[in-house]
C-alpha cells in the first residue's frame, strides 16, 4: 500500500483571486510580512500496489483528473505503508 | 428539430432551456438525466448551466465523466450541433470538446448582471440571426467565468474565427474578453452568459433567442 499525497496549485500566470482576498484578510490581522497567499488543492490517496508503477499512475491520474493542465500544476509526495495486520 | 438538454445533478438552467426551446422557440425538447447512454435520434444537445456535482474538484471536472457525455462527444463528432451555457460551458473545456478553461472570476465574486456582448462572429450556425446587430444583452450568472487560454491557443481561436462572443465590459477578467467560443468544425458553442434566459419581452430581453433561432435555421437548410 502507498500513501499519495497531492497539491494542486494554479500556475504562477494564472490570478488567484481567492489567494489574494486571503492575503487581504491576513493583512487585517495584522500579519504585515506576508507577502502572497495561494490558495491550493491537497488531497490524500491510499493505493495499493500493483504492477504498474505508482508514479507513473499517480501522475496520470493528476494529468486526468486531480488537476487541469490548462491552468494547474501538481506535485506529489509517495511513501510506502506497512501492511496492516 | 429535436433537442437534448442534459440533466446533472445540480443542473438548475434545465428547466429554463427546455422552456426557451419547447415554449417559445416551438421544437421538440427532451430532458435526458446524464445516465443515458444514448443520445439516438436527437438533432441537437444542451448542456444547461447550473452546479453539476456542486461543482466538486473543479467545475464541469466530475460531470464530464457521466454517462452522457460519450453520447455527447459522438454527437460532437458527427457534426451536430452542442451548446453548452455557463456550466454546460465549463463541462465542454473539462472534456476537451472546447479548447482553455474557466477561472473564478477576477473579482471573486459570484457576478449577476445583464451584459453586453459583441457578435464576434456572426457566421456561425448559432449566430446567423443576429445579422447586422453588432451589440446584443444577455444574463450572466457566475463565479468561474472567466475563461483562460495560452496564447498560442488564442492565436488559433482568432485564425479560425471561433471567438463568437465577447464582452464589451470584460466583468470577469477573460482573456481577450471572450464570452464564447466554439471548435473549429464551428458546431459545438460554449458560452458563459445566458441565451434562454432572454427570449421573452416579459423577462426583459428576447436577445436570447438569435442563437436558438440560428440553430433552427441552419438545420431546416441543411434538411431543404
Amino acid at each position: 500500500m502507498y500513501l499519495v499525497k497531492v497539491t494542486v496549485t494554479y500556475k504562477e500566470s494564472i490570478l488567484d483571486p481567492k489567494g489574494e482576498a486571503i492575503n487581504d484578510a491576513l493583512q487585517r490581522l495584522g500579519y504585515r510580512d506576508v507577502q502572497s497567499v495561494e490558495l491550493g488543492k491537497y488531497f490524500e490517496l491510499r493505493i495499493a500496489k500493483s504492477d504498474r508503477p505508482i508514479a507513473e499512475q499517480v501522475a496520470e491520474m493528476c494529468d486526468r483528473l486531480l488537476a487541469n493542465v490548462n491552468m494547474e500544476t501538481y506535485d506529489y509526495e509517495i511513501t510506502e505503508m506497512e501492511a496492516q495486520s | 428539430m429535436k433537442f437534448a438538454v442534459i440533466v446533472f445533478p445540480g443542473s438548475n438552467c434545465d428547466h429554463d432551456m427546455a422552456n426557451a426551446l419547447r415554449d417559445v422557440c416551438h421544437c421538440t425538447v427532451d430532458l435526458v438525466p446524464a445516465t443515458a447512454t444514448t443520445l439516438a435520434g436527437y438533432d441537437a444537445v444542451v448542456l444547461p448551466g447550473g452546479f453539476s456535482y456542486g461543482d466538486y474538484l473543479r467545475s464541469g471536472a466530475i460531470a464530464r465523466l457521466a454517462p452522457v457525455m460519450t453520447a455527447v462527444k459522438a454527437m460532437a463528432a458527427a457534426g451536430k450541433p452542442v451548446l453548452g451555457v455557463c456550466n454546460g460551458f465549463q463541462i465542454l473545456t473539462e472534456a476537451g470538446l472546447l479548447p482553455g478553461a474557466l477561472r473564478a472570476n477576477r473579482s471573486s465574486q459570484f457576478i449577476c448582471q445583464t451584459s453586453t456582448l459583441r457578435i464576434s462572429n456572426p457566421h456561425t450556425r448559432f449566430t446567423t440571426a443576429y445579422a447586422g446587430q453588432a451589440t446584443i444583452q444577455l444574463p450572466i450568472a457566475h463565479g468561474e467565468g472567466n475563461y483562460y487560454c495560452d496564447e498560442a491557443t488564442l492565436a488559433e481561436l482568432r485564425q479560425h474565427h471561433q471567438i463568437v462572443f465577447e464582452y464589451v465590459d470584460n466583468p470577469n477578467g477573460s482573456v481577450a474578453n471572450i464570452a464564447g467560443i466554439m471548435n473549429r468544425q464551428g458546431n459545438v458553442l460554449g458560452m458563459m452568459p445566458h441565451p434562454e434566459r432572454a427570449v421573452e419581452a416579459l423577462l426583459g430581453s428576447i436577445d436570447g433567442l438569435g442563437v436558438f433561432a440560428s440553430l433552427i435555421a441552419h438545420e431546416e437548410e441543411s434538411h431543404a
